[in-house]
């Protein structure tokens, strides 16, 4: 069974999206880069991502990720706002009380997006 | 293999292969990005139904209820009629059978359409001045309680398409609308939850619709209502909605004035402030937003956090007033 069906596929994301997008909307770290957009128009881009850490199908390219964060790292994303992200990606899941084995997968999977997201 | 009409041509869906491959393949071009069912990009409309229950997971109850899918999750196992949202929206005449002052800036149009127009309210019809002008407005009618179409619409200074409406419109005249659309409306099915409605000026439009349309289906659970206001003449519907209360113990009405000294019967403060206020968690919440863009962008936000679900959270994606081109007030 993927990962992504392990967590429990899409069911499992909608769970998880309000919690996560709530968790870094609260976070004085990271929160100013999760401003300014449409809640609705952020809340889908939190759930692509989210299904995207989790395993699941999605069509982003590193080219992709790089362009659509360029803006924020001109504004100073760096590599503690991304720690901050992955942080309250492992509490949201923490919260829904997926394993720990599981959520490390989905931390591994996040981390492969580090450089193309930071622009390096 | 079933088919697939659109725009009066049926394509034939081969095994396994969902709309939009399909009608991409015919060399259509439908608005697509993730292709995963994730970004609602590719959404269409089945105006007849028959989309399978995976092609709408996800989506808001409101567009499930008006037969929008994914086209990109739709595997057809049945002969589907879709369009592309847009175009779902066809053009009729109407006949202004009142124009009314509710307050200062805004009037109540009472529009009889040609033809039974399928609307629920608090969904928005577009009024053209003529061919290149026209604005959105929310409904405010309620279908089974009136047999006209009602409008709110503010004098916009400078506002091409509500000076007319304020200064040259008059009662039996003949426009054209387009038909209803819009995600902003009450859905049955959950009589006890609670509702939550902010609204500021002419956004109260909607509101006093989908409160009407609610309480007329019999919802239980408490509907609290908060308009606001930057002056005390810029209430209006205050009797009826105060005669509501009277007859439905559950809605509460609340007006804030949101500048100025407060008169006995207002709440001092924004509407969200005050809501706010009364309550401090919305989780579980039901939650329709319209008016000031400020008001609801920050609405939607706060009360999220206050716990509402975001696909629990309704307004019209519209920037009344500051972007001409689609307005509703």
């Amino acid at each position: 069974m993927s990962l992504y069906e392990q967590i429990g596929g899409d069911a499992a994301v909608n769970a998880a999206v309000d919690i996560f997008y709530r968790k870094v909307l609260k976070d004085a770290r990271i929160n100013r880069f999760f401003g300014g957009v449409d809640m609705d128009r952020q809340a889908a881009k939190q759930k692509a991502f989210l299904t995207m850490a989790f395993g699941g199908p999605n069509n982003y390219s590193g080219l992709d990720m790089r362009r659509g964060h360029a803006h924020l790292v001109a504004q100073g994303l760096d590599d503690s706002h991304f720690d901050a992200v992955v942080e309250n990606l492992g509490a949201t899941l923490k919260e829904l009380h997926v394993p720990d084995a599981l959520i490390a997968q989905v931390a591994a999977i996040a981390e492969t997006t580090r450089n193309d997201v930071l622009g390096k | 293999m079933p088919r697939i009409t659109y725009e009066g041509t049926a394509y034939e869906c081969g095994a396994g292969e969902t709309v939009l491959d399909c009608l991409t393949a015919w060399g259509i071009d439908i608005p697509s990005s993730c292709r995963s069912g994730v970004c609602q990009s590719c959404l269409m409309r089945a105006p007849g139904g028959g989309v399978p229950q995976a092609a709408q997971a996800g989506l808001k109850p409101t567009l499930v209820a008006q037969g929008y899918f994914k086209a990109c999750s739709c595997t057809p196992t049945e002969d589907l009629s879709v369009a592309l949202p847009d175009a779902a929206g066809l053009r009729l005449a109407a006949e202004v059978v009142s124009i009314e002052p509710l307050n200062p800036d805004i009037v109540a149009v009472r529009l009889r359409p040609a033809r039974p127009l399928d609307y629920r309210a608090g969904q928005f019809i577009r009024l053209f001045r003529d061919a290149q002008q026209s604005r959105c407005y929310s409904l405010a009618s309620v279908p089974q309680l009136e047999d006209v179409l009602e409008i709110h619409v503010r004098q916009v200074p400078g506002g091409q398409v509500s000076s007319w409406v304020h200064q040259e419109l008059r009662a039996g005249d003949s426009v054209q609308i387009a038909d209803s659309a819009g995600q902003c409306f009450y859905v049955p099915g959950q009589p006890e939850q609670p509702l939550l409605l902010l609204g500021t000026g002419s956004g109260l439009a909607p509101l006093y619709g989908i409160v009407r349309d609610a309480l007329h289906q019999g919802h239980r659970g408490p509907v609290w209502l908060y308009h606001g206001s930057p002056t005390p003449a810029g209430f209006y519907r205050a009797a009826e909605l105060r005669a509501l209360t009277q007859t439905h113990p559950n809605f509460r009405y609340v007006p804030c004035l949101s500048e100025g000294d407060t008169p006995a019967g207002l709440r001092r403060g924004t509407v969200l402030e005050a809501a706010l206020a009364d309550q401090t968690d919305f989780t579980s919440w039901r939650v329709f937003l319209c008016g000031h863009p400020d008001m609801v962008s920050q609405g939607k936000l706060q009360i999220f956090l206050a716990g509402a679900a975001s696909a629990e959270i309704h307004a019209d994606p519209f920037l009344p007033s500051v972007s001409p081109a689609a307005a509703p007030a």
